[in-house]
C-alpha cells in the first residue's frame, strides 16, 4: 500500500468514527452499563494530530481556577484559587496554579527579555534569556503560598469551600539557575546585604530580600513542571524563594538590585506586613509556617456512598523544612490519630497524607494537624487569635475543621 | 568548580557597622541594626564562600550606566536615587483631582473598593483598623516610590518627577503630616517623619503561637462547640459550572 493510500484509509476511518458516534449517542444513552459497549468503544478515536497541546478531558471542565468576586475591585490586582478539591498528588498542574497579580499579567516577548544584576556588586550583569539559560541549572520541587491564603477565615468560617479557604497555594518543579550562582558571578561587596527583586509588570512589583536567603536556596526559574513557566507564573523568568510567602517569588523578574539596606517598598509596608491586635505591626514575616488541610472529604467533595470505608486524604507543608508527621482528628480535636505520609517528603514542598476511615454514618468533625521538622505544631484558630487579634489578613495557618453531616454533606466550621 | 578554592571568600558585612550617615535622623539606629542583622543572618554571611569568582562563566554583558539608571528606580528610606525636581501641595491637589480621585476619592478616602490614602490615624488597635498612608506607612519615600512605580494604575510610568513630588506633597498634606506650604523634593521627602514609623517590629518574632501535638483526651469530652459555619453565610462563589462572578446575587 502506498503512503497516500494509507493516509486516505486513516481519514476514512476517522470519518466513519464520527458518524458512528453521532448515530449511537442518543439510542445507547439509556443503556450505558456493562457489559454493553459505550459509543466511544464502537468507534475509532481521535488521532495524534487532533490535539498538539493536550488538555484535560471535557468532563473535567469544572476543575478550574476560580476567584472571589467581592475580594478586590479589579481583576488585575486580585487572586484566583487552585481547585485543591481535585488536586491529586503534590504537583499542581500548570493551568490550575493559583494567580496573584499586583498590576495584571504582562505578555512578555522572550526575545526582548533582559535580566539585570546591578547595585552593590563588582561586575553588573545584563543577560538575555538564552544567556541566562547557559548557566549551570538545578530543578527543585517547592510550594508557593500567598500569605493571605485563608484570610477570609480569620474572624469566622465564611467560605464553604476548600478551593476558596486554602487554594492560594500551588506546588511545582522549578528549573533554573541558583541565585547564588549569579550573585557569585557578579561578585558581592562587603556591604552587599540585601537584594531588591523587581518585575516587568506595570507596577514593577518589588520586594527586598536578605542576602543570606538569596545565597541559600533561591532559584531564578524558567521551567515549571517540565515546560516554560506559564505567563500567570512569571514567563519567561520568576524568582523562587523556597518556603517564603508567595509575593517575594517575584514574577516576570527583570532586575536584581544589590544594596546595603532594605528598600521598604509598598509591598513590604502597606501590603504583606502584619497588623496585630494591639496596633503594632510585624514588618518582615517571610517564612510560611506549617499548615495542613484535608482535601477529601471537603465541602466540594461530600461522602456520597453512605457509611463505610473512606480514605481521608490531604496535604501538609512547611516553609521551614520537611513535614515530620500529620495527625487526624474525627471528633473536633479531642483525640488525634497518626496519618500516613504518602509519597516523597521534601523540604518546603507539599506532602500528601492519608488516613483510612470506616465512617459509621454519624456526624463528625474532622481535622488535620501537621508537625514540621522544627517541632512546630499547627495551631488552632483560637490560639492564633490570641496574638494576631480577630481579623488580621495574613498567615492564617490554623487547623481546619470540616463538619461531616449524617447525609454526607461537608461544611466549613470553626470550633470553640 | 576548580577555581573556587583559589579565590578568597568575599568578606561581607561587619557586624556592628555604624549607621550610614544618610540614615541619621531618618531610620532609628536600632531599626537599622535589625535590618543589617536580617540581611547577614546575624553575621553568618561573613562565612559565605562563593563557589566561583566574579566573571567565572563570562556569559552576558556589562550593562551601561544608562541602562542601569533606566531600570534603577527604587527609592529607599534615605531618599537615595530620588531625582531632581520638586512639587507643591497645590500642584498635587490639581493633579490628584484629575488623575487619582476617581479611585481614591476627592479627599483620599477611597472609592469603589480602591484603597483609602488618608485617615484612620488612631484606628489600628481598634476593631476596624484603617491602614492608610497616614495611619500606617512608616516611610514617606515609599509613597514617592510607589506613585512613580505604579500609578496611575491604568497608565503606569507616565508621571514626571515633578508630578510625583507634587502628589507626594498633597497626600502627605491630606493626612495632616505636612502643612500646605510643604514642598516635596529629594531633601524634604526622606525627612518627613511618618506617625506610625516606630510601630513596626522588623525582626520576625514568629513562631509566636505554639500548639502541642496532643493525641488523646486533648479537650474535655463534650466541650467542643461549633462557633461559626460557612454553610449559611451566602458568601461562597459556585465551585462548579462556569466561573461565578456572583453578579445578580447582590454580593
Amino acid at each position: 500500500m502506498s503512503k497516500t493510500d494509507r493516509r486516505s484509509l486513516f481519514r476514512l476511518g476517522a470519518a466513519f468514527g464520527a458518524i458512528a458516534t453521532a448515530a449511537s449517542t442518543g439510542a445507547r444513552a439509556a443503556t450505558i452499563a456493562p457489559p454493553a459497549d459505550d459509543p466511544w468503544s464502537n468507534a475509532l478515536g481521535a488521532g495524534v494530530d487532533s490535539r498538539p497541546y493536550g488538555r484535560p478531558s471535557r468532563f473535567e471542565k469544572n476543575v478550574i481556577r476560580r476567584y472571589v468576586p467581592w475580594l478586590s475591585p479589579t481583576k488585575d490586582a486580585d487572586a484566583s484559587f487552585t481547585p485543591l478539591q481535585d488536586h491529586h498528588g503534590i504537583i499542581t498542574p500548570n493551568g490550575l496554579f493559583f494567580e496573584r497579580y499586583h498590576s495584571g499579567r504582562p505578555s512578555i516577548d522572550p526575545k526582548h527579555y533582559r535580566l539585570m544584576i546591578s547595585g552593590r556588586v563588582k561586575r553588573p550583569l545584563l543577560l538575555t534569556l538564552d544567556q541566562l539559560m547557559r548557566y549551570p541549572s538545578v530543578s527543585r520541587i517547592h510550594f508557593i503560598e500567598c500569605p493571605a491564603n485563608g484570610a477570609t477565615e480569620w474572624p469566622a468560617a465564611q467560605l464553604n469551600s476548600l478551593q476558596f479557604t486554602h487554594g492560594m497555594i500551588g506546588c511545582a518543579e522549578w528549573t533554573g539557575v541558583r541565585l547564588s550562582t549569579l550573585l557569585d558571578e557578579a561578585g558581592l561587596l562587603p556591604d552587599s546585604r540585601w537584594v531588591l527583586a523587581s518585575g516587568s509588570d506595570g507596577a514593577h512589583m518589588d520586594r527586598s530580600l536578605p542576602m543570606v536567603k538569596c545565597l541559600d536556596d533561591c532559584i531564578i526559574a524558567w521551567g515549571q513542571n517540565g515546560e516554560a513557566i506559564r505567563p500567570e507564573q512569571g514567563y519567561p523568568v520568576r524568582l523562587v524563594v523556597p518556603g517564603w510567602q508567595g509575593n517575594v517569588n517575584v514574577k516576570w523578574l527583570r532586575q536584581l538590585q544589590v544594596g546595603s539596606e532594605p528598600w521598604i517598598t509598598r509591598e513590604e509596608t502597606s501590603e504583606y506586613s502584619e497588623l496585630l491586635g494591639d496596633g503594632k505591626s510585624l514588618g518582615f514575616t517571610w517564612a510560611m509556617n506549617a499548615k495542613s488541610v484535608i482535601t477529601f472529604p471537603c465541602p466540594e467533595k461530600k461522602l456520597t456512598g453512605g457509611p463505610g470505608f473512606y480514605q481521608i486524604h490531604g496535604l501538609a507543608w512547611s516553609g521551614n523544612g520537611r513535614v515530620r508527621h500529620v495527625d487526624v482528628s474525627l471528633d473536633g480535636g479531642v483525640n488525634y490519630h497518626r496519618a500516613t505520609l504518602d509519597g516523597p517528603v521534601l523540604s518546603r514542598c507539599l506532602t500528601r497524607f492519608t488516613f483510612n476511615w470506616r465512617w459509621d454514618g454519624k456526624p463528625a468533625l474532622i481535622q488535620s494537624r501537621v508537625t514540621d521538622e522544627t517541632g512546630y505544631v499547627q495551631p488552632t484558630i483560637r490560639q492564633k487569635h490570641k496574638f494576631w487579634g480577630r481579623d488580621p489578613v495574613y498567615e492564617n495557618n490554623s487547623i481546619q475543621t470540616w463538619q461531616v453531616l449524617a447525609d454526607g454533606t461537608v461544611n466549613n466550621v470553626q470550633l470553640s | 568548580m576548580a577555581a573556587a578554592g583559589m579565590v578568597a571568600a568575599v568578606a561581607i558585612a561587619r557586624a556592628g557597622d555604624a549607621p550610614a550617615p544618610s540614615y541619621d535622623g531618618i531610620v532609628p539606629a536600632a531599626t537599622l541594626k535589625v535590618w543589617r542583622d536580617l540581611g547577614t543572618g546575624n553575621g553568618a554571611l561573613s562565612r559565605y564562600k562563593p563557589a566561583t569568582p566574579p566573571g567565572h562563566y563570562a556569559i552576558g554583558t556589562t550593562p551601561t550606566p544608562q541602562q542601569i539608571a533606566g531600570w534603577t528606580i527604587a527609592v529607599p528610606p534615605d531618599g537615595a536615587n530620588l531625582p531632581p525636581g520638586s512639587g507643591t501641595v497645590a500642584a498635587g491637589e490639581k493633579l490628584f483631582s484629575s488623575d487619582c480621585a476617581m479611585c481614591h476619592g476627592g479627599f483620599g478616602e477611597g472609592a469603589h473598593g480602591y484603597p483609602a490614602l488618608a485617615g484612620g490615624v488612631g484606628s489600628l488597635a481598634g476593631t476596624a483598623p484603617q491602614k492608610t498612608v497616614g495611619s500606617y506607612w512608616p516611610y514617606a519615600t515609599t509613597l514617592w516610590d510607589y506613585i512613580n512605580r505604579a500609578m496611575p494604575f491604568y497608565a503606569p510610568h507616565t508621571l514626571k518627577p515633578a508630578q510625583v513630588y507634587a502628589l507626594t506633597a498633597f497626600i502627605l498634606n491630606l493626612n495632616g503630616i505636612v502643612t500646605g506650604k510643604f514642598v516635596a523634593d529629594a531633601q524634604s521627602v526622606p525627612r518627613v517623619k511618618m506617625p506610625n514609623r516606630d510601630s513596626f517590629n522588623w525582626k520576625d518574632p514568629r513562631p509566636v503561637t505554639h500548639n502541642i501535638a496532643c493525641m488523646k483526651d486533648c479537650a474535655p469530652a463534650g466541650s467542643v462547640r461549633i462557633t461559626s459555619s460557612a454553610a449559611k453565610m451566602g458568601l461562597t462563589p459556585r465551585t462548579t459550572g462556569p466561573v461565578d462572578d456572583m453578579k445578580g446575587s447582590g454580593k
